[in-house]
């Protein structure tokens, strides 16, 4: 497969593995020029493109607009506190405003989930979810893919254990559909009240001790703890996770001597993850960040590079 | 339409020679080979340069540099192909400041897709010069672009094509023309 035939990039969940092949074949490629002087090369020159921001990024907004810079293409953002949202504008006519100015691709994160896909079937340009609700976050699971894979060599039969609030995490759910489909063993830890139910039915296997979860992985992820979940009483304290699930050498004793440490920020230290593991040598958390610019770059040339569908 | 053989240009003897003569045409054009590094066009000019660097190092016993260029992201052609092209990693792992560069390629036709790899190679840096090696020089110029070192002059027609097959691709060197069947 060379050309992805799609127009938009919404979930993992409904790629197949020869299409996150050709992305990550693709990535790898535009990683090269990362490591240029001159970081730009001029494949997108006079495609537009609309970063639209209705929670807070950083690491996930830089990524998205220097992949555009790097790619020559055009592009405005937009966050959602300071769009006309907050006059009762409606996302469609929102974006279909933006759209006859002529951008051609639109970068969306919204706290909905479903949203992206309700944009998609709403206008002509290309979308790319940037993260909705608690469905799904293709271009960090795919970036997680790749940060592996470029580590590992290969994806196939590798043991992820993913470490956290899993229930209300867009990154487990995008990394558990891309490492499945790409022949990886996933499996997932956390306390019971912030696992989802419908685990097994994803054909990923849930423990509730960490150390079990981690034994013999070849990679270890933890995921964010949203601090606002302590007051919905999901889980008791900072401290009490930390002690229980938080990941210190300790307790992934029993993973890889080579497993790699992953997160994909922003990190709470001493929370879910140490800084004794967070800044080691077996920590590629800051690989997966350089890896998100390349991903992004793929992504837009495979969606925006070729000529217009008719 | 299906293109028939029609002629072959050139043999694995023929290929031999004409790498050969190339091969002491840039030594003596850059009086030396010093300061001469290779950069082959993907995808049949990296062979193609690999043996020149193995003739250079026979006659000068110098090591040169090699490094491989993909121009896909270079295209001026990108926005009106339906078949995307994939894209493969540039390779030039030194630098190629102050260097005089040659590039080999396998055929130049209309010179856009020098202008490509001209345009790939200053991104990377600022050369002496750049010079340009190619098996094949079939005509049809599209643009201002010329070569510096020709393996072999082929006059051709627009509706034929001109193959290159190499043996660390295509398990053979020779160089065929195919064009349209029929009367």
């Amino acid at each position: 497969m060379q050309t992805l035939r799609r127009k938009d990039i919404l979930g993992l969940e409904e790629m197949s593995a020869e299409e996150i092949t050709l992305i990550l074949d693709t990535a790898r490629s535009m990683r090269e020029i990362l490591q240029r002087k001159i970081k730009k090369v001029p494949t997108l020159r006079g495609r537009s493109v609309l970063n639209l921001f209705y929670e807070p990024s950083t690491r996930t907004k830089a990524s998205f607009e220097l992949a555009q810079k790097y790619m020559s293409a055009d592009s405005v953002s937009v966050a959602g506190s300071s769009s006309s949202l907050v006059k009762g504008e409606t996302l469609k006519d929102t974006v279909r405003n933006v759209e006859v100015m002529g951008v051609e691709c639109v970068i969306m994160r919204h706290p909905v989930s479903g949203s992206s896909h309700y944009l998609a079937r709403s206008i002509e340009a290309s979308v790319i979810n940037a993260g909705d609700g608690m469905h799904e976050h293709p271009t960090q699971g795919l970036l997680d893919m790749f940060t592996i894979w470029e580590k590992k060599g290969h994806l196939e039969e590798l043991k992820v254990a993913i470490v956290g609030d899993i229930r209300h995490s867009r990154v487990a759910r995008s990394n558990i559909w891309g490492l499945t489909k790409m022949g990886a063993e996933v499996v997932v830890a956390g306390p019971p009240t912030l696992m989802p139910l419908d685990m097994e039915g994803l054909g990923v296997k849930a423990y509730h001790r960490v150390e079990e979860a981690v034994e013999g992985a070849d990679v270890v992820m933890a995921l964010r703890l949203q601090k606002e979940r302590q007051e919905s009483g999901l889980f008791p304290s900072l401290r009490e996770y930390a002690d229980l699930y938080g990941l210190t050498p300790q307790r992934i004793a029993g993973a890889r001597e080579d497993a790699l440490i992953m997160h994909p920020g922003p990190m709470n230290r001493g929370v879910e993850i140490s800084s004794e593991l967070a800044d080691g040598s077996r920590s590629v958390i800051l690989k997966q960040v350089t890896g998100g610019v390349a991903v992004r770059m793929a992504l837009l040339y495979l969606l925006l590079g070729g000529a217009k569908e008719e | 339409m299906a293109l028939i053989h029609k002629a072959t240009v050139m043999d694995e003897k023929a290929i031999r020679q004409a790498l050969r003569r190339i091969a002491h045409e840039i030594i003596e054009h850059n009086k030396g080979i010093d300061n001469v590094v290779l950069v082959g066009v993907r995808k049949r000019g990296v062979p193609l340069a690999e043996r020149l660097q193995v003739l250079l190092k026979e006659i000068e016993s110098i090591d040169i540099p090699i490094g491989i260029l993909d121009i896909t992201l270079y295209r001026d052609d990108l926005s009106q192909r339906q078949d995307q092209p994939m894209v493969h990693t540039t390779d030039v792992p030194f630098d190629i400041n102050g260097r005089q560069v040659v590039m080999v390629d396998d055929v130049l036709y209309t010179g856009r897709t020098t202008r490509a790899a001209m345009d790939a190679l200053i991104d990377l840096g600022r050369p002496a010069s750049i010079q340009l090696a190619v098996l094949i020089d079939r005509g049809h110029r599209e643009l201002p672009v010329r070569a510096d070192y020709v393996g072999k002059n082929v006059p051709t027609s627009r509706s034929e094509e001109v193959e290159v097959k190499v043996r660390e691709i295509d398990g053979q060197d020779q160089v065929d023309i195919l064009g349209p069947g029929g009367e």
